[in-house]
């Protein structure tokens, strides 16, 4: 890690789809699990603010991005697939 | 350009067009695209593509009042703009006045993890946004495969391309979704599956080094459309598409006349020229004058206010000027009025069908009413045998049915390789000139003879062509036993006739003098035989006058003497004296 320790994270939801309301919990989930006292959410629902969504480079949704630590990760999905997360976000190891 | 419900008649209903201000395009599609839905187009990378689908919005923004967005996959704005910037279409200052959108959606696998499922949600939104901010009527998607190659998920990514179409449907919004050209089918990841309403094939094939840009209309449900490949152009006034006119055979026969720039042509002619709207061909050998008789046609054109267009395949507008000044044939003069206006390309620049295309929109750009190739051989060296056929009755109905008299000069005459295309192509042509560049007597001398001209009675001679400071001139020919006398035999024969002329001439003169001389002879003997007349005349009066003095003298003398015998003889003597004396 660089010289920020702590993760700085970003989901994009639409509305409180099942697949946002998944990805949310999955993402408290892992964070509690992995990073525990270290991170930091921002969640932001496109339907609010849809402008965010071009300025963003938001497609799919859910997307996680990682602004913090350096470089910006994205990670596409309800974040189901603990295992895939934790080497998007390089707190394991590919 | 067709109206928006063409195509059908009476009451039933028929699907709106969204016209697409390509020139030619909306021709062949009966007014454009089809309102509020999807089209596809698809097409081989460089084919144009990007630069068709711009094309739209720009004009649909500047033309139309629908404003557009464009959703860009492969392209960043700054590049979307330069490219498109040398058409002069100012996307900036769209943007700025909200009539234009553009979005760039960046997706790069390596730089995504998929962790669980996800929909395209986030496209949606950004498009419902860019669609909403500027109010648009126009959506353009390019190129949405990109995405195949960013995701994984290919299923999930089908199911949300079927309901990203249906959604641009219900937003009605009019929509092109390009797509690239796969192998044994129209797109790679066979997007025609979704857009079933209307798709354009783009294609770009190269023939004999040649490349030549080709449209097709694969499907158009709900509209009639032209079913046949059209060729167009791309060049820095837009694009433009070539459509064949559906119109046939029904254009109009004007009776007008035109004149051919040659008085004496005119006078075989019915003494009135072309008529307007017909098409001419004036073949012949090399330097057999026909680009001299194009000149002169032109120039009459523009001398009668009307502009014309020249489409010089072989000498460069300059050179064409220069050799007609020799000629007394001042071009220069109605390209500054701006009524001539020279298009001059290397015919091997651009295939047949580009030549074509280029064609149709400089006349649909000028709209001349006369147009002049020079030559049309050139044309058809450039294209493939089979095609030149139908592409050269396209470009003749096109110009038939704009009314434009044109005049093509051709270059063979004699059995040359163009020989066949040249009888397939003069069935076409309603004015049919042949100049001939024959050797006789050691001499290549010219000839025309009007081969054919439908509809009017004109003249079957053949006439010597001669190039003279004030233009071209025609003689009549001098028909021996030996056939037509041109050149030199002419010129000896008009000469001996000239001479046989001054023979009789001067016999006339002769013989006119000798029939003075005798006249006067006769006159003159005349005149001494009255003169003889005269005489006898007089000397018979005076011998009538003495007979008739001595008569009276005889009288007085028997008077006197009877006298005498009395008084006596002194005064007798002196008075018959004096009594004769004033009688002489």
């Amino acid at each position: 890690m660089t010289e920020h320790d702590g993760y700085n994270l970003r989901l994009y939801v639409a509305g409180q789809t099942p697949k946002s309301i998944a990805a949310i919990g999955n993402l408290k989930k892992i964070c509690e699990q992995h990073l525990p006292g270290r991170y930091e959410i921002e969640i932001i629902d496109l339907m609010k603010d849809p402008a965010l969504a071009m300025r963003h480079q938001i497609v799919a949704i859910p997307t996680l991005i990682r602004q913090l630590p350096e470089p910006l990760k994205r990670i596409i999905g309800d974040l189901s697939n603990t295992e895939k997360v934790l080497v998007g976000l390089d707190i394991r190891p590919n | 350009m067709a109206g928006k419900t063409r195509g059908k008649p009476g009451h039933l209903p028929t699907i709106g067009k969204s016209p697409t201000g390509i020139l030619g395009l909306d021709e062949v599609t009966n007014g454009g695209l089809p309102q509020g839905r999807p089209t596809l187009l698809c097409g081989s990378a460089g084919c144009g593509k990007t630069l068709f689908a711009m094309t739209f919005l720009y004009n649909g923004a500047v033309e139309y009042d629908e404003p557009g967005v464009f959703l860009a996959f492969e392209e960043q704005p700054e590049d979307l703009i330069k490219n498109v910037g040398s058409l002069n279409y100012d996307i900036e200052r769209l943007i700025a006045e909200k009539k234009l959108a553009i979005d760039h959606v960046e997706i790069e696998r390596s730089k995504i993890d998929e962790a669980g499922e996800y929909d395209l949600e986030g496209l949606f939104i950004r498009l419902g946004f860019a669609i909403d901010s500027i109010g648009a009527k126009r959506v353009v998607v390019d190129t949405i495969e990109t995405l195949f190659g960013g995701l994984e998920n290919e299923q999930l990514l089908r199911s949300e391309l079927r309901r990203l179409f249906e959604w641009l449907k219900s937003k009605g919004v009019t929509a092109i979704i390009t797509g690239e050209r796969g192998e044994g089918s129209l797109t790679r990841y066979g997007l025609e599956e979704y857009v079933a309403d209307c798709v354009i094939l783009l294609d770009n094939r190269v023939h004999d080094q040649l490349s030549t840009r080709r449209l097709r209309i694969v499907k158009y449900r709900g509209s009639a459309h032209g079913t046949n490949e059209y060729p167009f152009i791309i060049d820095e006034q837009g694009i433009t598409v070539m459509p064949i006119t559906s119109s046939g055979l029904a254009h109009g026969a004007s009776t007008e006349r035109v004149k051919t720039g040659i008085p004496d042509l005119d006078q075989m002619l019915e003494d009135k020229g072309y008529y307007k709207g017909s098409s001419i061909l004036v073949s012949g050998m090399a330097g057999s004058g026909k680009s001299t008789l194009a000149a002169h046609f032109a120039d009459a054109s523009c001398a009668a206010d009307h502009r014309c267009i020249y489409f010089a395949m072989e000498e460069s507008p300059h050179q064409i000027m220069r050799n007609m000044r020799s000629i007394g044939i001042d071009l220069q003069k109605w390209v500054d009025k701006k009524l001539l206006r020279f298009s001059a390309r290397r015919p091997s620049l651009f295939g047949l069908e580009t030549h074509l295309a280029t064609m149709y929109r400089d006349v649909t750009d000028f709209d001349p009413a006369a147009v002049i190739i020079d030559p049309m051989s050139a044309l058809l060296n450039a294209g493939a045998s089979g095609d030149v056929h139908s592409m050269v009755l396209r470009l003749v109905d096109f110009l038939k049915s704009r009314e434009v008299t044109a005049l093509f000069t051709n270059l063979g005459g004699v059995a040359g390789e163009n020989a066949a295309t040249e009888i397939q192509i003069s069935s076409l042509m309603d004015v049919w000139l042949l100049l001939y560049n024959r050797e006789s007597n050691g001499e290549h001398n010219r000839q025309l003879y009007l081969l054919k001209s439908r509809g009017m009675a004109h003249s079957n001679q053949v006439r010597e062509f001669i190039m003279t400071s004030g233009g071209i001139k025609l003689r009549e020919v001098y028909i021996g036993p030996e056939g037509v006398m041109i050149g030199s035999a002419r010129r000896a024969q008009e000469t001996k006739d000239r001479a046989a002329v001054l023979i009789r001439e001067q016999e006339m003169e002769r013989r006119t003098r000798e029939i003075e001389r005798k006249r006067r002879e006769i006159a003159a003997q005349i005149e001494i035989l009255q003169a003889q007349l005269a005489n006898d005349t007089a000397e018979i009066e005076l011998l009538n006058r003495e007979g008739a003095e001595r008569e009276d003298q005889l009288a007085a003398d028997r008077v006197a003497m009877g006298v005498s015998r009395h008084t006596g003889p002194s005064r007798d003597k002196s008075s018959p004296k004096t009594a004769k004396k004033p009688r002489t």
